[in-house]
């Protein structure tokens, strides 16, 4: 049922964005920026009960790392990024979407290093 | 955040065409960038308000 909605936000909004979009690109392109906007809170509940699944697991987990709260920032830091470089190359702007994603994979290694680095540890203790 | 906000904003932007249109044929280009400008900081303050709520909103869900 909720993807019918989803759906019929998108197509609403595009329309509206493309009636206005040769006299006033701006608010055409800030009814896209709305229209995302809405769609993610639209969703927003099913993500908050998937991440509370999540966290149950990683509780029953013994020897937790941690990196299930990892995980979940990554995942945020990869859909804020992708959320501003696709309204730039909506905007037009292709170079600022690169660099945003540039920055995103950035902050993303710098999240995944303390994963990286405790597997490590793991294998050379297995191995050693 | 309901769909009535895209449908305001949709409508602001017509507005702001229309008022462009007639101003250009009445000959008052200038006026009608100006109303162009106006219409387009109101959409844009109005639109920062809920992407300062996404922002938030992720923010706590993803604990970043």
């Amino acid at each position: 049922m909720d993807i019918m909605q989803i759906v019929a936000v998108g197509i609403i909004s595009g329309v509206l964005s493309l009636t206005i979009k040769k006299q006033v690109p701006e608010i055409a392109l800030l009814i896209s920026i709305a229209a995302a906007v809405l769609i993610f809170f639209m969703v927003l509940p099913k993500i908050s009960a998937i991440f509370g699944v999540l966290d149950g697991i990683s509780a029953r987990i013994r020897g937790d790392l941690g990196f299930i709260g990892t995980l979940i920032q990554i995942t945020g830091i990869a859909y804020i990024a992708e959320f501003g470089a696709q309204i730039c190359k909506d905007a037009g702007e292709g170079a600022i979407a690169a660099k945003i994603e540039l920055a995103g994979k950035v902050l993303i290694m710098a999240a995944s290093t303390p994963i990286i680095v405790a597997l490590l540890n793991m294998i050379t203790q297995v191995l050693v | 955040m309901e769909i009535s906000v895209v449908f305001q904003i949709a409508a602001v932007g017509i507005l702001v065409a229309v008022l462009n249109q007639v101003l250009n044929s009445a000959g008052r280009s200038e006026q009608a960038t100006m109303t162009t400008l106006a219409g387009v900081v109101i959409v844009l303050l109005w639109v920062i308000h809920y992407i300062s709520d996404l922002f938030r909103t992720v923010e706590t869900l993803f604990q970043l």
